[in-house]
């Protein structure tokens, strides 16, 4: 199995305050990943790491490496664009933008300089199919995103970030400001879409963690306190913080 | 004891008889030592209540009678011109033969409407680029130090008097637009150069409160899709703010076609239909200023200036109207 992204010794800080402690993670390709860990350990940080959301933030300094592909995100010259055309985000809160569902879809395809309607087209219904909202949204692509349910605007969201059709997803905590039931239906979606794409999620929730995920990290305090399979992760964790963490004795 | 009283001594004790939960004892409360009294009589808080809404519901009430007579006086002698002095309305809002003091049939306002509209439109048309310009710089490229000192220079904006706006008009704009484009210098270009400068902070700082609202996540989901900065401005921000824009854009209207001294002061005040910008005219503010000294009160060129006054808080009901219409529409 290849790893898409490698994560060698990262470290990040805030003026004189280090958030990551040098972090070393492998991303294996076609998984779902799930960053765990108390609030404040700097999971949701280091996922910003990885398609460089945290770049314009003042002050910051980020040392090591991180490659997509074999090669370092982090070099001089590097495209941020390109970058975010291979590695799409979905955010906690969804966050269509205020116009239609069409073009919210097409929105990624369209800054990038997709002028072909009919590639547009196809891309937007694939991306909605894959993303479980296209029976919802078929009869209403003229309809405002942001008018549709929160469980429906996080799937236009996922739909949004496949439609440029990433190596990786980055999903920095899909569900938690939703009700259970869109919950669920997002999980199921996640699931059926781990085949083709990679994805890295962090979640507060330890049960879903357990229920998508192929591959486990646990941060503290800004390192990585252990990563690896997910049924080895919670069946048998090989540190005993690890597994005081997942039996719910803090956190 | 009333009623009302004898009821609530009722139910204290009733509740103290069918006590579930004996080894709590309700020390104290005996149907003998609750004070009926003061329990049925409003407290002092509720007193306070009584009297606060009863001070908002006075300020209202004067306020909502000032209005009202506002309307009412403006109304009844604007409309004067149209009932007592018989003048055709249809003549008032599309004659150009403004001279009241003639009669009846020399009361047309459209020349003033006219001027009025293109002096408004202009400086809108003008203000709106840079206004957009400046809050995109304050809100999107630079927040903190540059940023504060446009915000304060905008509001210094706003505080200089308008006669003084007017003042420079008439010694820097006039000559200037004399020597360059002929003419008097006086004229709707003039007026609008000195409006452009009154309405641009109204519509930048409206527009600084569209761009801020736009929430930050839209910004950088934007940027998630590998759009750059310039992308999500042009794509996602300005397309959220439209709506809020567009107020801003009436609310600088509104001030640009109710703004009096410093039009008046630029316009050049002849009661023409311009036929260029740069020849003399007068909007319905600039001939209400200049004239309102030399009518008598309850003649007809008197009744005359209440009917463009009564246009003008039209115009201002209207103005008010699209912004709400815009406000429910998004």
């Amino acid at each position: 199995m290849t790893n898409i992204m490698e994560a060698q010794n990262v470290k990040l800080s805030y003026g004189k305050f280090e958030a990551l402690h040098g972090i070393s993670l492998n991303f294996p390709e076609k998984q779902l990943t799930a960053l765990i860990g108390p609030s404040g350990c700097g999971k949701s940080t280091f996922l910003r790491c990885l398609n460089r959301m945290n770049d314009d933030i003042d002050n910051i300094n980020i040392t090591g490496k991180i490659l997509l592909e074999g090669k370092d995100i982090y070099r001089a010259k590097l495209d941020l664009v390109a970058l975010r055309k291979k590695v799409g985000m979905v955010f906690q809160q969804p966050t269509p933008f205020p116009f239609p569902v069409y073009d919210n879809v097409a929105y990624g395809l369209r800054v990038a300089g997709v002028k072909d309607k009919q590639l547009i087209d196809q891309r937007v219904e694939e991306s909605l199919k894959q993303a479980a909202i296209w029976d919802e949204t078929k009869d209403n692509l003229q309809r405002n995103a942001q008018e549709f349910s929160g469980g429906q605007q996080q799937r236009i969201c996922i739909a949004r970030a496949l439609a440029v059709r990433p190596e990786v997803v980055l999903l920095d905590e899909p569900t938690s400001a939703l009700d259970p039931i869109s919950s669920a239906e997002i999980e199921e979606t996640l699931m059926g879409l781990k085949k083709k794409y990679t994805f890295i999620m962090v979640t507060h929730n330890l049960q879903q963690a357990s229920r998508v995920s192929d591959q486990v990290a646990f941060l503290m305090d800004g390192e990585l306190i252990e990563s690896g399979p997910t049924e080895q992760m919670f069946l048998a964790p090989k540190k005993e913080i690890t597994s005081n963490y997942l039996n719910g004795r803090f956190g | 004891m009333s009623k009302k009283e004898q009821d609530l001594q009722e139910v204290v004790e009733q509740a103290i008889a069918q006590q579930k939960v004996p080894h709590v004892k309700i020390k104290g409360i005996d149907p003998h030592s609750i004070d009926i009294a003061r329990l049925t009589k409003p407290s002092k808080e509720t007193r306070q209540e009584r009297w606060g809404k009863g001070l908002t519901a006075l300020a209202i009430l004067l306020i909502g009678i000032l209005i009202v007579s506002i309307i009412g006086f403006v109304g009844s002698h604007g409309l004067a011109t149209f009932f007592t002095d018989k003048v055709n309305i249809f003549h008032f809002l599309f004659s150009t033969d403004w001279n009241p003091s003639a009669g009846p049939n020399h009361v047309g306002a459209a020349a003033m409407i006219v001027t009025s509209f293109a002096v408004t439109l202009l400086a809108a048309l003008i203000a709106t680029p840079f206004a957009i310009a400046v809050a995109l710089f304050m809100t999107e490229y630079e927040s903190g130090k540059k940023a504060n000192l446009l915000q304060s220079v905008m509001e210094l904006l706003v505080g200089i008097p308008s006669v003084v706006y007017g003042f420079l008009g008439l010694t820097v704009v006039v000559p200037a637009v004399r020597t360059v484009f002929g003419g008097t210098g006086f004229g709707i270009l003039t007026a609008t150069l000195i409006l452009f400068v009154m309405v641009l902070p109204t519509i930048t700082s409206l527009t600084v409160d569209a761009f801020k609202a736009v929430p930050k996540e839209l910004r950088k989901s934007s940027a998630a899709l590998g759009a750059t900065q310039w992308q999500t401005i042009y794509h996602v921000v300005l397309r959220a703010a439209r709506a809020r824009i567009m107020t801003a854009i009436i609310f600088g209207m509104a001030r640009a076609f109710g703004e009096a001294l410093a039009v008046q002061m630029a316009i050049g005040n002849a009661v023409l239909m311009p036929y260029n910008l740069v020849s003399p005219a007068a909007t319905l503010t600039s001939q209400l200023t200049s004239q309102m000294g030399n009518t008598v009160m309850g003649t007809l060129p008197n009744n005359a200036l209440w009917s463009l006054a009564l246009l003008l808080l039209i115009m201002s009901l209207v103005f008010n109207f699209l912004v709400h219409l815009i406000g429910k529409k998004s």
